[in-house]
Parts: structure tokens; sequence; C-alpha cells
């Protein structure tokens, strides 16, 4: 049986006229890293206070371990652990202090479930009398997650955990969490707007204006993509992306950083015959190769 | 309720390392105790007067001497004419002139009642008013005097005597101070908790407690017993402080003060705390919370007496905290009232707390 099993919720903001969550169902398996990735406002967050009993659904239905998030709500925060997108434990208490006042009023203790934490406690112990406001943007984070794990819930919700966090954070923190999902089968549940982050999950669901465009592991959603990408270089990156999306047989171009990805209709253009286009335009230095996309270019075509 | 003993844990901590709150706990009863009952006092004193002695007499000298003896009045200039003193008080340099006429003496003498004339600048009223009285009063008593001192007889007069119950000297000070105590905890453990539950919802932490098995009832007495240990404090600081600086001492019994303050702080620090459930953020709070003080502290009879006040608005002070509490620590320090004739006060204060502390408990709403 799913851990986590959603059906038809929604969520309207503004009496009615914001739609933030729009009629969605998925199921979360056991054990396993879920994404929900998108942009900002793309109901992200509603989702995570809906599951974490912060905020009443419109309608809809969701469980957490057969656990109903309306009704077995005082149950369901005995089991979840959750990290809000905001930094909020009590920046005028000390590391240590934080700790063991989530571990109290989850009546438990640091001792009792400190196995689960204590790679990460590890590495901000020597900070343990420091107040947590006093804290780098990677170490709250770090506290902030042993906070959330100190009471052995059976799922974490991470909302947006990287946001704001420098890369080699960012690469650790994914680390720590599959280690967690590897030594203790702990179920993850994380929003990220990176779509870079995409991979390091073993489901994701590509959440925009409330509705999901597609649930899939990873590869599953780059196997499915259909169209043609060639990433394309040249001495003139700017221009480029100008002279591409006027070039016939071009159906998309967008920049990615180095290089333009293009989608192409191999019916028209050739490798070639695009390269001879663009060196007629006074590019040089032109490359052209066929890639696999990434979770990003799955996004921008389902979204199309 | 194992949690509710380490939230009180985290709330004390937070309070005691903010840098400002722990200061303030005792400088603001410093301060009500010690500056505000001299700086706001309402004993007139030190009045400017000018006067205008036509006569140049013996007699009106007297009475010029007379006047600038009163511990009340100062005197600030003898003018040669009325214009010129009223030059003066035009000036703003005095508030009062004497004018005494040119055959005062002669008058006197032969008349056996001669007239002064007194002029008061009443632009604040009150000092008028009560500056004009103690002039009277030193007129009268010069009047006494010469009758015997120079055989004048004057028209026998009706003397009144008063006799002041409680309060013989009509002191400013005792009848204030038990008001300011009242005051300095509606400004602490009223305005705090209106600041604080907000506190935490502005700051984030509220979501990750509505996470947890933290119940509501465990959540809200974390906020409320800090605010309840702090405000007795301030209450046994004042009262240490009126004793040992003032010299006010209460007539009741201590023990009486202490049960009205514990009513009272419930219900103020509940009412702040329903404030801060409802505001989105502490901006919000801090200028509802305001408003409710300065008109609660404007309608308790702290600066004009209730019985004064317009029907409607008596009615409107029945649901104001401090009224009854101002009521019952006037009644405990100078009366000395039994809690029975007490009671009056304490059943609707009582009744104000539970609702409050009630209504505290039901608008914390963990489900938004």
């Amino acid at each position: 049986m799913s851990i986590i099993s959603v059906k038809d919720l929604v969520k309207t903001y503004n009496k009615g006229r914001t739609k933030a969550v729009d009629n969605l169902s998925f199921d979360v398996e056991r054990g396993e890293i879920f994404g929900l990735i998108g942009p900002d406002g793309a109901g992200k967050t509603s989702i995570f206070r809906m599951l974490t009993t912060l905020i009443l659904a419109d309608s809809g239905t969701a469980t957490i371990d057969g656990m109903d998030v309306v009704k077995d709500f005082k149950k369901i925060r005995q089991h979840i652990g959750y990290m809000p997108g905001q930094f909020s434990l009590y920046q005028d208490m000390t590391v240590e202090e934080n700790l063991a006042f989530f571990a109290t009023v989850f009546n438990t203790t640091i001792e009792e479930n400190y196995h689960l934490v204590k790679d990460i406690y590890e590495q901000i112990k020597p900070f343990k009398d420091r107040r947590s406001g006093k804290l780098s943007g990677g170490m709250k984070q770090k506290l902030a997650l042993c906070c959330a794990l100190i009471h052995a819930p059976l799922v974490l919700f991470l909302d947006e955990p990287t946001t704001g966090v420098d890369p080699v954070s960012r690469k650790e923190f994914w680390e720590m969490l599959q280690k967690l999902k590897h030594d203790f089968k702990l179920t993850i549940i994380v929003s990220t707007p990176y779509m870079d982050e995409a991979v390091q999950c073993d489901r994701i669901a590509l959440i925009q204006n409330g509705r999901f465009l597609t649930i899939d592991s990873p590869d599953g959603i780059i196997d499915k993509y259909r169209e043609t990408l060639w990433a394309i270089r040249s001495n003139q990156m700017h221009r480029l992306l100008n002279d591409l999306r006027q070039t016939p047989g071009v159906l998309t171009a967008s920049g990615f950083g180095e290089t333009h990805h293009v989608t192409v209709d191999p019916s028209v253009l050739t490798q070639e015959s695009l390269k001879n286009s663009l060196a007629a335009l006074g590019h040089t230095e032109i490359e052209v190769t066929a890639i696999r996309p990434t979770i990003e270019d799955c996004f921008m075509d389902l979204q199309s | 309720m194992k949690a509710l003993k380490y939230l009180l844990v985290k709330e004390y901590k937070q309070m005691f390392r903010n840098i400002v709150l722990p200061i303030v706990f005792i400088i603001l009863p410093l301060a009500m105790m010690n500056v505000v009952p001299k700086v706001a006092t309402q004993e007139v004193t030190h009045l400017n007067i000018a006067v205008v002695d036509q006569d140049h007499s013996d007699l009106s000298r007297r009475l010029v001497q007379k006047v600038s003896a009163s511990p009340y009045f100062n005197l600030y200039a003898s003018c040669p004419t009325y214009g010129v003193a009223l030059e003066q008080l035009e000036k703003g340099n005095v508030d009062f002139i004497l004018t005494i006429e040119n055959d005062f003496e002669k008058n006197l003498y032969r008349t056996h009642g001669a007239e002064v004339m007194t002029s008061v600048n009443a632009v604040n009223g009150m000092k008028g008013g009560v500056g004009n009285g103690y002039l009277t009063q030193i007129i009268q008593q010069y009047a006494r005097e010469i009758s015997v001192d120079e055989g004048i007889i004057a028209a026998p007069a009706a003397e009144v005597k008063s006799r002041f119950l409680f309060n013989p000297e009509l002191a400013y000070k005792p009848y204030m101070i038990p008001a300011l105590m009242a005051m300095t905890l509606i400004l602490l453990v009223g305005f705090l908790p209106a600041l604080n539950i907000v506190g935490e919802k502005e700051r984030g932490t509220i979501e990750q407690i509505n996470v947890t098995p933290v119940g509501r009832v465990e959540f809200i007495l974390s906020k409320m017993i800090p605010y309840w240990s702090v405000g007795l404090f301030i209450v046994a600081f004042s009262i240490f402080l009126a004793w040992r600086v003032q010299g006010v001492i209460p007539a009741g019994h201590v023990w009486e003060i202490f049960l009205f303050n514990i009513v009272y702080i419930l219900t103020i620090s509940s009412f702040g705390l329903v404030i801060s459930n409802y505001s989105d953020n502490m901006r919000q709070a801090a200028v509802v919370m305001f408003f409710f003080i300065v008109i609660f502290i404007l309608t308790s009879g702290l600066i004009s007496p209730i019985s004064a006040m317009p029907e409607w608005a008596k009615k409107v002070t029945l649901l104001n905290p401090l009224r009854y509490i101002i009521t019952a620590m006037r009644e405990i320090y100078l009366k000395g009232s039994s809690f029975h004739d007490l009671l009056s006060q304490f059943i609707p204060l009582t009744i104000y707390g539970i609702v409050m502390g009630l209504w505290a408990l039901k608008s914390y709403q963990k489900n938004g």
C-alpha cells in the first residue's frame, strides 16, 4: 500500500478566485524520494500544508499511512516531520536547545533517536551552544533537518529545502537525503524549483498552476520526450538565439547556459543544413550536437 | 502536560534572552512609582503672580506679603498699573494678577470693607480654578487676621469647615499610585502577549509548533503563565517602591491586592493573546492593542472620575477591565475596604478574565 495517497485534492484562495491546487491525485510509495518540481506559485507549498494538516482542503481526500489528514490530524502530527520553506526554528535558542525542545514536544528525547540524526548533527555539533539565528544558511538547513527528524517520523516533508542555499551545501543536502532513504528507508517528499535536482528523486511530479504536467521517474519522463533536441553554440551567443528562432524548421529555441537548446523538425532541417544557414548569417565556431533532454527540456515541452 | 514544562522553559529563555525586556520589567515600575507621581502631579504650586498695589499702605503691603509668602505663589512682578500687569499675563510670564485699589486702607477703616480684584489666566482651566481658590483662601485668611489685629469688625460670615475622609490631606500620591500600578501592568503584560503569538506567526516558528502534537491548551498556557509571573513580580516590586520611595502603604490587606491582580493579569494578558491570534503581523497587533490601551486608560477613572461621564460612556466603562482594578486598588490603598466590600469589583473582573481566557483558547486555531 502507498504511504501517501492523495485523491482529487482542491485548494482555492480568495474565495475560490485563485486555484492553488486543482484537483490533484497522486500516490507516494514507502521509502521513496518523491519530488514536487515546479516554478514559484505552482501550488507546491499548498500541497505540503494540506498534507501536514496545517490547512484544510476545499475538497478531496489525503491519507498518510492510512490516517486521514482531517479526521486523524492529531495522530498524523506524531508521525510526520515537516521542514517549512522559511527557516522556522527559534533563533534566540541555541542549536542544542532547539533540538531538545522539538524532541520533547514530540514526547521523546535526543538520545532515543540520535542514530537518525547522528551523521547530520555531528556536522553542526561544534556550534551546539550557538544561537540558531547566528548560524550560516547551510548549517540552519542541517539543524532544521535534525529537528524534523528527531521524533523518527514516517514521512519527511521538505518544502524547498535548497532554496537560497549555495551549490556545495545543496549537493551535501541531497547526499544526506539519499543516505536517510538508504539507511532508514525513510519516505521523503521534497519540493524544489530547481529542475537539475529532479534526478535526485525516485519519482517526480512536474507541477504548474496547481496541475500536474506529468508524474514519473526522471528517466521515464525523459524517455517520453519525443522531439529532436540539439545543443547549439557559436561565437555570438546572443544573436544566435534570435537567428535560430527565425530559422525555418526550428520549433523552439531557448538559452541553457553555455549552449542553446533547440527543438527542430527533422524533416525540414539537418545538422549540416542548420550549420550552413547559420554560417551564412555570419556565425563562426558553430557546434551542433544532438543531446539527451534534461528535465527542464521536458518541463518546457510539456508546458507548451 | 510534559510538553507544557518545556514550552514554558522555552518562553522564559526567550523572554530573558531578549536584551530589552528584563530591563523594562525593572525600569517601568521604577519610573511609574518614582518619577510619574512627581511629574504628573495635580497639585498646583509655584504659580506666578503679578501684584498691582495702588494703595501703598501698610495694610495693602501686608496682603502682598501674605500672598508672596504662600508656597502656592511666586511674586513675579509688582506693576504700577493694571495695564502693565496684563501685558505680563499676555506674555505668559504670570497667570494671576492681584489688584489692590487706591483707597484700600482708607475704605477698610472707614467702611469696614474694601475690594481687591483677582484676574486669572484660564487657558489651563484646572490650574486657573485651583489657583484662584488658593488666592481667595489667602485673602479670606487675611481679612480674618486684620479684623482681629486692627479691630476692624468685618461682617460675620458663616464659616465652612471641611473634613476629608480616607485621604485627609487630599494628597495626590496615594490616589494615583494604586492606579499607576494597574497602568504599568497593562503596558507590560497586556502589550507583550499581543505581540507574542503574532511574532511566532511572523517568524514562521508557529508552523513548526503546529505540526507537533502540542495541544491548544498547553500552547496558550505556555504563553499565559510567564506573563502571570512577571506581572505578579511587578505588583510586588511596585508595592515595595510605593512604600519605600513614596511612603504610600495600603490601608487594606496586601493579599487582596495580589488576588485582584491575579485575575486582572489573566484578563489583560488573555486580551493581548486574543488580539495576537487575530492579527496577521506584529504592526497590526501593536496598533490595535495600543488603541485599546489608550481607550482603557482614558475611560478607567484614572484621570477623570467615571461619575462625571455621560450615561452612555458610563456603560461603556463596564467593558473596561482597568476600571475594576483601579477602583479596587484605590479602595484597598485608601479605605482599606474588606474583600466583601470589593466583591462588586471582583465578580465582574473575574467573569471578564474567564471569558477572555476562553476566547484566547478558542481563537488560537491550528487549522488555517
